[in-house]
């Protein structure tokens, strides 16, 4: 594909990303899987998934984080140099902050009192609801069999999963996650 | 204080909570208020509780917004733009580098055992917040049907994000509209 084009596809795509990306975090993963795995292939479903784990071990909101993974990805597999990658990975970061930029400009300027504008409340009223339901179709589309290969993925699942509800911190149960991987396979 | 030594304070602030923000999303609002706040008392307790409100009613990471936010209270537009590339910029080093480097390792037999232990983990770290989130979201009884329909349709469905959004802020909209004439008979 013509570097340009893909410039653009990836630019159009996070534009999309950071404009429909409410509640932050987890609840983008739908529509960051969607894009880059589903409809544009750019990342595999397990590399999606290494992404959130290196997301959360990193500085930074998930959305940027895959921005920038991806943009350089996907311009260096379809065959450009590091260089191109690195403008990618730009591209894509720059694409994921304009609507923010935007949209939270415009609330400085002009709705600053917004938070007891009753329509704004209207509708959040379904919007956060929904969000939850986001969340839990992000984990849901993940639980599949690049992700769990064998019952030993489930072992693990479980356990983080009491862990987590326990309060133990997250990047401790990903480094040992990655230890009982390299123990276990 | 000269005017290019506050626009470099504003992106020092906030390369530093983007620098130490692990994992993203709420985990990093005590940073930002203690910077924000008590330190550099830029912002009252009130003011930041309804900015914390309005980051989380735009689209976009939270980190994001309060940054634009924050800059373009002290010194509008190009303020924002200082704090917003604050707060992107470690990040971005950050995973373009593991970007980078990852794509040579990926197929390393080494690191796909670490990772093939890390990816079920990943999933448990999404889906155990979802009981507590789901609570501040205001899920109840009568309305929790919302994000499981959500759930199922962008699972099962394939249904886009973007659509299950706009989809829930008309029926917020409407719904307002609807006990607003009801109250007015």
């Amino acid at each position: 594909m013509e570097l340009m084009d893909l410039y653009l596809q990836l630019f159009v795509s996070f534009i999309k990303i950071g404009l429909f990306g409410f509640g932050g975090g987890y609840a983008m993963l739908p529509l960051i899987q969607r894009e880059v795995v589903d409809i544009h292939g750019w990342i595999s479903v397990s590399d999606f998934t290494d992404i959130v784990a290196i997301s959360q071990t990193t500085p930074g909101p998930i959305a940027f984080n895959s921005a920038t993974y991806i943009g350089y990805t996907a311009v260096t597999e379809a065959g450009f140099s590091t260089g191109y990658g690195i403008l990618g990975s730009a591209v894509c970061t720059l694409a994921v902050s304009i609507p923010s930029l935007i949209l939270m400009t415009l609330v400085c300027t002009f709705f600053f009192r917004l938070n007891n504008n009753p329509w704004l409340q209207a509708s959040l009223s379904v919007l956060k609801p929904a969000i939850i339901g986001l969340i839990a179709s992000a984990a849901l589309m993940l639980m599949n069999g690049h992700n769990f290969v064998d019952y030993k993925s489930w072992i693990i699942f479980g356990a983080v999963m009491i862990a987590s509800i326990k309060k133990v911190d997250p990047i401790l149960l990903i480094v040992l996650s990655g230890v009982a991987g390299l123990v276990l396979y | 204080m000269n005017l290019a030594k506050q626009y470099w304070e504003l992106f020092l602030v906030f390369f530093k909570i983007g620098a130490f923000t692990f994992g993203g999303g709420y985990a990093m609002i005590p940073l930002i208020r203690n910077e924000v706040v008590n330190k550099k008392k830029w912002l009252g307790d009130n003011e930041f509780m309804d900015m914390l409100a309005l980051a989380q009613s735009v689209p976009g990471p939270i980190s994001l917004n309060t940054a634009i936010f924050v800059g373009n209270k002290r010194l509008g537009f190009k303020g924002s733009l200082f704090t917003g590339a604050g707060v992107i910029l470690p990040s971005f080093v950050v995973i373009l580098l593991i970007a980078i480097l990852f794509t040579q390792f990926k197929d390393n037999p080494v690191i796909e055992r670490i990772f093939k232990g890390i990816r079920p983990a990943v999933v448990a770290l999404i889906a155990a917040p979802l009981l507590g989130l789901g609570k501040s979201a205001g899920v109840k009884l009568n309305n929790i049907w919302i994000p499981i329909a959500v759930a199922l349709s962008v699972w099962l469905l394939k249904v886009s994000p973007v659509y299950i959004i706009l989809i829930s802020i008309i029926l917020g909209i409407l719904y307002f509209l609807f006990i607003k004439l009801k109250s007015k008979k």
